[in-house]
């Protein structure tokens, strides 16, 4: 995982299997070499010439998620967390052609919906994970299944999560049916500076990432401070091994991509041209930081190069700066109670969130787990709580809000998804008590309107090609 | 009837401002979870004397004389919780491997390692996890240079210099995947040098002078030296608890066969991911089982029918199961997984528990695995004082302790994260640096 130490007791394997792993891949690698022969025959050629690539502009790796079909529904006589921060009481929630219809208050079903009585249930809008790594850190989490960093110089903006995405990690069905959880954001994991571009999907099951990818999503750039990236490469002898090599590398980079975009006609580098989208402000920064000050460097970089960082994630020490992040508009996306694991996680305390909101800073609670993704609910849930707990007056719509659409606007997807305003998609959760409780669950998720899981239906539940055939299969997980 | 002496407030508030020692403390208006598994009782008493619970039930019909009195207020009184298995106190931070004592992949040393001098009563976990309402603890190093982990200890989390409520409480070896590895690589190895060691260990502990013992090792790796060995005695004697780290069905299985050549092996299952597909052979062997409360995925192949209802399953099928404290982010979370075990009872098809059970799988159960039955986990005459006051249901997401009390004695619950809560209330410096204040 991008940054966690996951699992400390047992999970981690000994040395010895590490010294197996390393010649299996110096095997691999030398049966790959063999393949290159047809290389520049692929590689994108300059305007004029016989062969040409699509351009990025042409925007390849389409989308191919299509809808699947779905009852206009109206759910009845239910409580609603909209969104946007509003809660609404004994209020009906209508969809129908994959849209959200309306919310209404008092008022007759219209005809025409297949009714749900939602009494004594809550709906949200789709539960939406600003930070996951699901499908590109697998389930099984095997080497052959380590897909998440490329970690082989510090700064790899060329890389795209949506190629190492495996659509058949198990890890997606449990984010839906435990979590609710109908949009995510796949970044690539901490180990580099410039780790690549993220990727926004559907939580729906496909045979492709293609018919996952989020319809119109902006991509963004993951980027990352502080102890991972220098740890990686400093053990290698190689910059950056400090804080302030972090930097010029970081700064050096972005000069050279500004020098790239000035050029005209200059011949395709991937990774300038994701940099180049930043610029522009087509591609949206990602950074990983957890510390105050390094955080107050970033968006300072970010003003000497000309971009704006839309998100800090895993951003534990925020709360000492939410002023600054309030003035530059920049969100944090955070965990609940993630304590210690690291020298720049020693520092975290659970009233981050709360302190945040207080200073009128955007909070976007995230998981960067395949295991708390399924329960961001409750961590919101927590991380209210803790500020109630010191007089923090925050409402249960505000924490709903922080795993909705606030997360939504950290994706550039807020226009269509994130709320259960009348025209956005019907992504929509019916639970069975208040999401802000323990005891809840899922009981329907839709998305775009199709009733993708329903906990009285043994059969709406997705099964992963993985775990066809296996102990467990279509079990309640 | 009670000696109603809650309405003498200025009593009351002279006894409350000397709380630093083990006092006599009476709790009373509870909502009381005795923690062994029944549900809440309203208005109840808790009566502590002498660092020890004396009384703790209905109010109604008893008599107490009242030297320090708290008035719970209709709040949830419950037993400290019981963290297993956890390396609290031996680690300050994660990552910084100098503050990290959990492996020993470098020492000669597996088995015989001891985690009772290493426990630091200080660290912030320790305090930061008894604001919690973690009261003790099990806390062991992890397999590393072995298939055995070394000798884990039952801790409490008491602001006081001696940590220790028992040493060398249990033994740990990884049978599952991890020990396999660490054992050369394959299941096969890690069985034989299991058994191997444990019958150096028969040997020795029946013979009388110099012990004969030769190292067990391969290249220049000594896999079980003569002191592994002598660690090694009273697990084969079963006078100390075998934790197995485990998951897979087929394993468990094996595991439990294990017994046939070792029959005084007093073993604990650890992990056990897949125990809902053997319950019934875990149940007959007797075997209590130490479970990851929400772990629902093939991780692994040794996990591949991992599911939240792994614990209901095999609690319906007669296992005695504990919530895990070491699958989860920290063991702050314990509460949530048992709420979340709540939670799948009204789920269809899933099996969870029942408030009570869940309660007690946080709490009289994994004491009782440990060897604390009836002294840890559980509020009811001779159990040892570890009380909560808690501001709402314990097990609902946020709930936070008013009041700790572990043998007795109220307990302090500022720690570095309440500390830097409280400097960044605001963040105002116009007169002075934040630094200063504090």
């Amino acid at each position: 995982m991008a940054d966690t130490l996951r699992n400390l007791v047992f999970k981690q394997s000994g040395w010895r299997s590490r010294i197996v792993v390393g010649l299996s891949a110096l095997a691999l690698t030398a049966c790959a070499a063999t393949g290159s022969a047809n290389a520049s025959a692929d590689s994108a050629s300059k305007s004029g010439g016989e062969f040409a690539a699509l351009k990025e502009s042409d925007t390849p790796y389409p989308s191919t998620y299509v809808r699947y079909p779905g009852a206009a529904t109206a759910l009845v006589g239910t409580t609603v967390f909209d969104g946007t921060g509003a809660k609404i009481e004994n209020a009906t929630v209508l969809f129908r052609d994959g849209k959200v219809v309306n919310v209404l208050t008092g008022e007759a079903t219209p005809d025409g919906y297949s009714v749900i009585d939602g009494t004594g249930k809550f709906v949200t809008p789709g539960i939406i994970d600003i930070h996951s790594h699901l499908g590109d850190y697998p389930s099984p989490d095997v080497d052959a299944h380590a897909d998440g960093n490329e970690a082989t110089s510090p700064a790899t903006p060329d890389v795209w999560a949506e190629h190492s995405v495996w659509p058949q990690d198990p890890g997606f069905s449990r984010a839906l049916a435990n979590g609710g959880v109908t949009s995510l954001m796949i970044l690539p994991g901490s180990a580099n500076l410039f780790g690549g571009r993220t990727v926004t999907l559907k939580n729906v099951p496909s045979r492709t990432v293609q018919g996952m990818k989020f319809p119109g999503a902006p991509y963004g750039l993951k980027m990352a401070c502080g102890e991972n990236p220098k740890r990686v490469y400093g053990r290698r002898g190689r910059k950056p091994s400090t804080r302030m090599g972090n930097f010029a590398v970081n700064r050096q980079t972005w000069f050279d991509a500004i020098d790239y975009a000035n050029k005209d006609d200059p011949d395709r580098d991937l990774a300038k041209e994701t940099l180049v989208g930043v610029l522009k402000g087509d591609i949206m920064v990602h950074n990983h930081c957890y510390r105050a000050d390094e955080m107050a460097l970033v968006m300072d970089m970010a003003k000497e190069v000309g971009y704006k960082v839309t998100a800090f994630h895993h951003a534990v020490e925020s709360y000492k700066i939410g002023d600054l992040l309030r003035e530059n508009d920049v969100c944090s996306a955070i965990w609940a109670d993630w304590y210690g694991f690291k020298m720049e996680a020693y520092d975290a305390i659970p009233e981050n969130g709360a302190l945040l909101q207080q200073s009128g800073a955007c909070v976007v609670i995230h998981s960067d787990d395949q295991d708390d993704i399924q329960r961001l609910n409750q961590e919101a849930s927590k991380a209210r709580k803790a500020g109630l707990r010191m007089g923090i007056e925050i409402s249960e719509g505000t924490a709903i809000q922080w795993i909705t659409l606030n997360a939504a606007k950290a994706m550039g997807i807020e226009d269509v998804t994130g709320s259960l305003e009348p025209g956005k998609m019907a992504d929509v959760v019916l639970w069975n008590g208040d999401p802000l409780s323990v005891y809840s669950r899922p009981e329907k998720v839709w998305i775009d309107g199709a009733l993708m899981f329903d906990a009285m239906d043994p059969k709406r539940r997705p099964v992963s090609d993985f775990e066809l055939g296996q102990p467990g299969e279509g079990d309640v997980k | 009837m009670m000696k109603r002496l809650l309405t003498t407030a200025a009593l009351a508030t002279a006894l409350l401002t000397n709380p630093a020692s083990a006092q006599d403390v009476i709790i009373s208006n509870a909502k009381l979870a005795i923690g062994d598994g029944s549900e809440p009782i309203d208005d109840a008493v808790v009566v502590i004397k002498n660092g020890e619970v004396t009384y703790a039930g209905p109010a109604q019909g008893t008599t107490f004389e009242i030297t320090q009195l708290v008035d719970a207020k209709g709040a949830y009184v419950t037993p400290g919780l019981f963290a297993t298995v956890t390396s609290l106190g031996i680690w300050d931070v994660g990552a910084v491997s100098q503050s990290n004592d959990t492996r020993a992949g470098g020492s000669p040393f597996s088995a015989a390692l001891d985690t009772a001098p290493i426990v630091n009563p200080s660290s912030q976990h320790v305090a930061i996890y008894r604001a919690a309402g973690v009261t003790r603890a099990a806390v062991t190093t992890m397999p590393s240079g072995s298939i055995f982990a070394g000798q884990g200890a039952i801790v409490d989390l008491g602001s006081d210099p001696d940590p220790i409520t028992k040493a060398r409480a249990f033994q740990m070896v990884d049978l599952g995947e991890g020990g396999a590895r660490l054992a050369g690589g394959s299941r096969a190895s890690s069985y034989v040098l299991f058994k191997a060691a444990l019958r150096e260990a028969r040997a020795l502990g029946s013979s009388r002078g110099t012990p004969q013992t030769t190292e067990i090792s391969k290249g220049d790796d000594v896999m079980l030296s003569r002191f592994d060995a002598e660690a090694l005695i009273p697990v084969v004697n079963g006078q100390q608890q075998l934790y197995v780290a485990v998951e897979r069905a087929a394993d468990i299985r094996s595991v439990l066969a294990l017994k046939s050549d070792f029959p005084r092996l007093d073993m604990v299952l650890f992990g056990a991911n897949e125990g809902w597909m053997v319950a019934s052979e875990i149940a007959a062997a007797g075997v209590p089982v130490i479970a990851d409360g929400l772990d629902d995925l093939p991780v692994s192949f040794a996990e591949l029918a991992a599911t939240q209802s792994n614990i209901g399953r095999m609690t319906n099928a007669g296992v005695r199961v504990a919530i895990s404290a070491s699958g989860l982010r920290n063991p702050r979370r314990l509460p949530q997984a048992a709420g979340n075990l709540v939670a799948l009872s009204s789920v269809p098809r899933a099996s969870g528990l029942s408030w009570g059970q869940a309660f007690a799988a946080i709490s009289s159960v994994p004491a009782e695995i440990s060897g604390m039955g009836g002294r840890a986990g559980v509020l009811s005459r001779g159990a040892m004082g570890d009380l909560v006051i808690w501001d709402g249901d314990p097990l609902e997401l946020g709930s936070v302790p008013t009041k700790v009390f572990i043998s007795g004695v109220e307990q302090p619950l500022d720690n570095h994260q309440s500390r830097l809560k409280e400097r960044y209330r605001d963040l105002d410096e116009t007169q002075l640096p934040k630094a200063y204040d504090w």
